[in-house]
């Protein structure tokens, strides 16, 4: 069964290559341009992971984290953070609101294949 | 009942109030609840000036002179206008330096020296000698007028009785006894007699009101008011002389003479410094008593001339003595009760004048005469002894009893020859003889215990030989011939006219000649050689007494001491229990752990010595001090060093508090400043990585789509050529941050590169409408101009401004509907300068977002497809580049109605293109 | 506090003018046997004098400019 991957970011042209790279990957693939519609693809398309930026407007990547972790019936969803700002203190607050992974960018993506399907168990 | 019985009862009962009042003040000031710590009671005890020579004296010379009495309360007026500074800076020196007499003031000034406080000593009660001999003689003389009652006999030669039925003898030892329970019941460091300042205002109080009742009985009782006796004196031929007051030619060389003396007597009489120096509770006292006690001199005399006159007419050719009117008059007209007041209101006078005369006679003689002779001879002895406070107080009562005594000789031998003023004149020439020594003391640096010694003895023996040696000699204890003919005649030498100097009276015979020699040799003797370095370290003491907010004596002491050694020795003079406690207080003011150190400090060291000048007066308390503290002595110019130390000290500590008050505000200003730093501190973060950001998202970009490249060469050529395309613009919008981003901090850092130039705005507008005309033809949007010709020209930098418009357009045009939109570019004038408004019809800024575009880093967008491909720097430079030039960049907008950018800059002025176009 | 400097100064221009009032020529002028009121002129003059002196000290001592 073909996984299914959110990719949520604000960057179009970040979008563009993370799409690209999981469709050939053999991903099957969704897109989010802002926090919310993250969160509301995330709750109707029931993604197996999410690859979430933390810079993105209306509702940053820790909130939409923090809101998925706490809906029960989105446990088994894996979320990957992606964010442009390398602090530890992001990487830990990160981590600490749920997240299963952290990647600064930009990041290689064989790692970021690599990554997704451990998370996924593939 | 007038007689005998009662006049003694009445004289015990009032010297028993006297006591009693005297006892209570004490009571109240080892209470601590001074009585006379008020204004009032300062100045009425400055009136003990007054004594029987103003009760009665005044009245026998008003009827001799007319007003020639009255320079004696002038002078003290005109003086007291001056105590705002004389007597403030006495007040001071002597509480700095425990002075308690005017002998230990001079010596203290001159270097502490013996000699020089013996010398005042001695003159001092040689020269007092003859105005207690007045008092004897006025009161003895009231005595027995009163005893005759209601006869008026004048009292008799007393001389001829023997001296043990002689009332005057009896007189002066009840005073003697009366004196020694008042001054002497103890030993105090300060000498300051409360009780006894209590007891002077009182009969201060009295002596006036008996003066105005008599005074007012004669003019409104017995005549018809003043006018009244005026005109009966003005028919008299032999009185109306009288009226036109001052005898012609040399009479105003008296007249002054007469002033000046009373005016240095107000200052340096032994009780005059008493009472207003050492007694002074509180200096600010000193202003109420400027005024008020020369009130008091006023009211004491206005009645002088009306007794005087009244006296001469009532008693017209009786042989009544003019000095007795004020007691004679209400006795003529036998008012009993007004007699008895009177009588009373001398016996104040006289009283008080002879009670603090020697009390301060009595100080001087044991601290500055009988102390150092003693310490010389017997010092040994005086070291094993181990309380010598009651030493000293036998030698206080000792010399009260030897002063009456000799006050009652001088009675004897020369007080039947002269009027009551003319005795207590020859004692006023000799204390004046203190007013070079002291004056100069107070206010030149120069002079020094040699000019003092000399001068001090130079007009001391001058006014012997001419005022007191005549004095004898017209009492026939000389031979007259002394007078006439000058010793061994020498006619040159006749003692009131020395050097043949005629025309003056003996007063200001004396008075000229004594000052001449008195300030010549103190002068002269002073300039001689320069100070050494004790007198220097005391002159600074003094002169500069208003200026030292804390005395600098310990200071200019070095050397080392043993607390112990300095208890014992305070202790031997003051007595142990008050030396322990004095002690015990000084280490408490000082605070810390002085009291259990061994060593004693300097400023212990100064504390017992002022303990023990105040007890045995500063030249003997100097040398105990030496006896037991092992003094180092310091040369003249290291005393000079610590005083230029302490005056520089003065002013460090002024500038140090102004620069402690600098420096608070300036560490307000820092914690602002550190406040401002954090804040830029976390906004640098903040910066940084928004920087970092922005950075790293293209890169992302351009990585990933590389990579993609990289790992699949069979791409098929339309992915593959949009990703290169989308690679290059990622990295133009690289370059385009990094530009901005140094652009940005050039500017903020003031480095930035500026070229001021008169520019035409219009020229500078159409140019920026032309580079972005692509990007509204590729939007399909369109661009009107509004530009009118010919408005003045702004100062401004070219590029710079094109950059501006060309920020301002392209964000117009980002934002732009597609199609439908259109902006709109005018420029219009302001009162100051040009406005120009880029106006479009695309979303709006909410208020909430005005503020924010212009700061760093910051974009308004709404989605993936509205996101803005800027780099959030292109407003924050676009602002400072107008600030810059002296203009304002700001935004209107309703969101959903578009949006208007404006910037205004002002026009080009001659004056401020230097200022904004540095090169 | 009030200026006591000024106030120095003020009570040395008393005294000044005192020296003046009391001391030849200026007592010479009222000393000519003529009267006020049957008092002696140069009597009333030294005590209007005098009280004026006491009265003007007293006005500087006790209101002292601000």
């Amino acid at each position: 069964m073909t996984k299914k991957v959110l990719i949520a970011d604000d960057e179009q042209n970040i979008v563009i290559s993370l799409d690209f790279l999981l469709r050939r990957e053999g991903f099957d693939v969704l897109v989010a341009a802002d926090g919310e519609e993250a969160l509301a693809k995330a709750r109707s398309e029931r993604p197996d992971l999410v690859l979430l930026d933390v810079m993105m407007p209306k509702m940053n990547g820790f909130d939409v984290c923090q809101a998925l972790r706490a809906d029960p019936e989105l446990a088994s969803m894996r979320v990957l953070m992606l964010t442009a700002k390398g602090r530890d203190t992001e990487v830990t607050k990160g981590l600490g609101l749920g997240a299963d992974a952290y990647m600064t960018k930009p990041f290689s993506t064989k790692e970021l294949v690599a990554q997704v399907r451990s998370l996924l168990g593939m | 009942m007038l007689n005998a019985p009662t006049i003694f009862i009445a004289s015990l009962l009032y010297l028993g109030l006297l006591f009693a009042v005297a006892w209570w003040g004490d009571k109240r000031a080892d209470q601590g609840r001074s009585i006379i710590a008020n204004p009032t009671i300062y100045a009425l005890s400055m009136a003990v000036y007054c004594t029987t020579w103003t009760f009665y004296g005044s009245v026998g010379r008003a009827a001799v002179s007319g007003i020639g009495f009255l320079p004696i309360y002038l002078g003290p007026t005109l003086i007291m206008a001056l105590g705002w500074f004389l007597l403030l800076k006495m007040i001071r020196t002597a509480k700095a330096n425990r002075i308690t007499s005017i002998a230990d003031f001079i010596s203290s000034r001159y270097g502490k020296s013996h000699l020089l406080g013996g010398l005042v000593t001695v003159i001092a009660v040689v020269g007092i000698i003859p105005y207690i001999a007045l008092q004897l003689k006025a009161v003895s003389g009231s005595v027995i007028l009163l005893l005759n009652y209601p006869q008026i006999v004048m009292p008799g030669r007393s001389t001829a009785l023997p001296v043990f039925a002689d009332m005057s003898f009896y007189i002066a030892m009840i005073l003697a006894a009366f004196t020694i329970v008042f001054g002497t019941r103890h030993l105090d460091a300060t000498e300051r007699h409360e009780g006894m300042v209590a007891a002077i205002a009182l009969e201060s109080s009295v002596k006036l009101v008996a003066f105005l009742a008599v005074g007012l009985y004669v003019t409104y009782g017995v005549y018809d008011g003043f006018a009244d006796i005026f005109q009966r004196v003005a028919v008299e031929e032999s009185l109306r002389k009288l009226t036109v007051a001052i005898p012609s030619g040399h009479g105003y060389t008296g007249w002054f003479s007469l002033t000046l003396l009373a005016g240095l007597a107000i200052l340096f009489l032994p009780r005059q410094f008493q009472v207003a120096v050492v007694e002074n509770v509180n200096e600010s006292h000193l202003k109420r008593a400027a005024w008020l006690f020369p009130l008091y001199l006023l009211l004491i005399n206005i009645f002088v001339l009306p007794i005087a006159f009244g006296g001469l007419l009532h008693f017209s050719g009786e042989a009544v003595d003019a000095d007795t009117f004020v007691l004679t008059l209400p006795m003529a007209h036998r008012q009993e009760g007004l007699t008895l007041l009177v009588f009373i209101g001398g016996l104040s006078a006289a009283t008080g004048m002879v009670i603090v005369e020697t009390i301060a006679l009595s100080t001087m003689v044991c601290n500055d005469l009988v102390m150092p002779i003693l310490l010389r001879w017997r010092g040994a002895e005086l070291a094993e002894s181990k309380d010598l406070s009651q030493l000293l107080l036998g030698i206080r009562r000792g010399a009260i009893v030897v002063i009456l005594l000799l006050g009652y000789l001088y009675f004897r031998l020369a007080g039947e020859a002269y009027a009551l003023v003319a005795i207590g004149l020859i004692s006023f020439a000799a204390v004046a003889q203190f007013a070079p020594a002291m004056i100069g003391g107070m206010y030149w640096r120069g002079g020094t215990r040699g000019g003092a010694l000399a001068g001090l003895s130079a007009g001391f023996l001058v006014w012997a030989y001419t005022l007191l040696l005549p004095s004898f000699a017209k009492s026939g204890w000389l031979a007259a011939d002394f007078l006439t003919q000058g010793p061994f005649g020498l006619n040159l030498l006749r003692p009131q006219q020395l050097f043949g100097l005629t025309g003056l009276d003996e007063i200001p015979h004396c008075l000229f000649w004594s000052f001449f020699a008195n300030i010549g040799a103190y002068v002269a003797f002073s300039v001689m050689r320069p100070p050494s370095a004790v007198e220097a370290s005391q002159a600074t003491l003094f002169v500069d007494a208003l200026k030292h907010t804390r005395p600098v004596g310990a200071a200019l002491w070095r050397g080392r001491a043993e607390v112990a050694d300095l208890l014992q020795l305070v202790g031997r003079f003051l007595g142990p229990e008050r030396a322990k406690s004095a002690f015990t207080a000084y280490a408490r003011r000082k605070g810390g752990d002085a009291e259990d150190s061994p060593e004693a400090d300097a400023e212990l060291v100064h504390f017992a010595e002022s303990l023990l000048a105040g007890a045995i007066g500063s030249a003997s308390a100097r040398v105990m001090v030496a006896s037991v503290a092992k003094e180092e002595p310091l040369s003249l110019s290291e005393v000079m060093n610590i005083l230029d130390e302490a005056s520089q000290l003065r002013s460090y500590s002024r500038q140090l508090e102004r620069k402690s008050r600098e420096l608070e505000a300036a560490t307000s200003d820092l914690k602002g400043a550190n406040e401002r730093l954090k804040e830029l501190d976390r906004v640098k973060d903040d910066i940084m990585s928004s920087v970092t950001h922005e950075l790293r998202t293209p890169l992302t970009s351009i990585r990933a789509f590389s990579e993609l490249l990289r790992d699949d060469p069979k791409m098929h050529l339309p992915d593959r050529e949009k990703f290169l395309s989308l690679i290059v613009s990622e990295t133009e919008r690289l370059a385009r941050l990094v530009n901005q981003t140094l652009d940005l901090a050039k500017i903020e850092s003031g480095n930035a590169d500026w070229r001021g130039t008169q520019l035409d705005l219009k020229e500078v507008i159409e140019q920026s409408v032309a580079a972005t005309s692509q990007l509204f033809s590729a939007k399909g949007g369109r661009i009107e101009l509004d530009l009118p010709e010919g408005l003045p020209l702004i100062l401004a930098d070219r590029d710079r401004l094109i950059q501006v418009m060309l920020n301002l357009l392209s964000n117009a045009v980002k934002f732009l509907p597609a199609e439908s939109g259109w902006v709109k570019v005018s420029l219009r004038t302001r009162t100051e300068g040009l406005e120009v408004s880029v106006i479009d019809n695309g979303p709006g800024i909410g208020v909430d977002d005005q503020q924010i575009i212009f700061e760093k880093f910051r974009q308004v967008g709404d989605s993936m497809t509205d996101k803005p491909a800027g780099t959030g720097l292109g407003l924050p430079i676009s602002r400072r580049i107008v600030e810059h030039f002296g203009g304002r960049l700001w935004v209107e907008s309703v969101l959903g109605e578009g949006a208007v950018f404006r910037f205004f800059l002002p026009f080009a002025r001659p004056d401020n293109s230097m200022e904004n176009a540095p090169l | 506090m009030p200026d006591r400097k000024l106030i120095g100064e003020r009570l040395i221009a008393t005294f000044l003018g005192g020296c003046l009032l009391f001391n030849y020529p200026v007592l010479s002028l009222f000393d000519r046997g003529a009267d006020l009121f049957g008092i002696p002129l140069i009597y009333a003059y030294i005590f209007a004098a005098w009280a004026g002196l006491i009265a003007i000290m007293a006005f500087f001592i006790e209101h002292p400019i601000e």
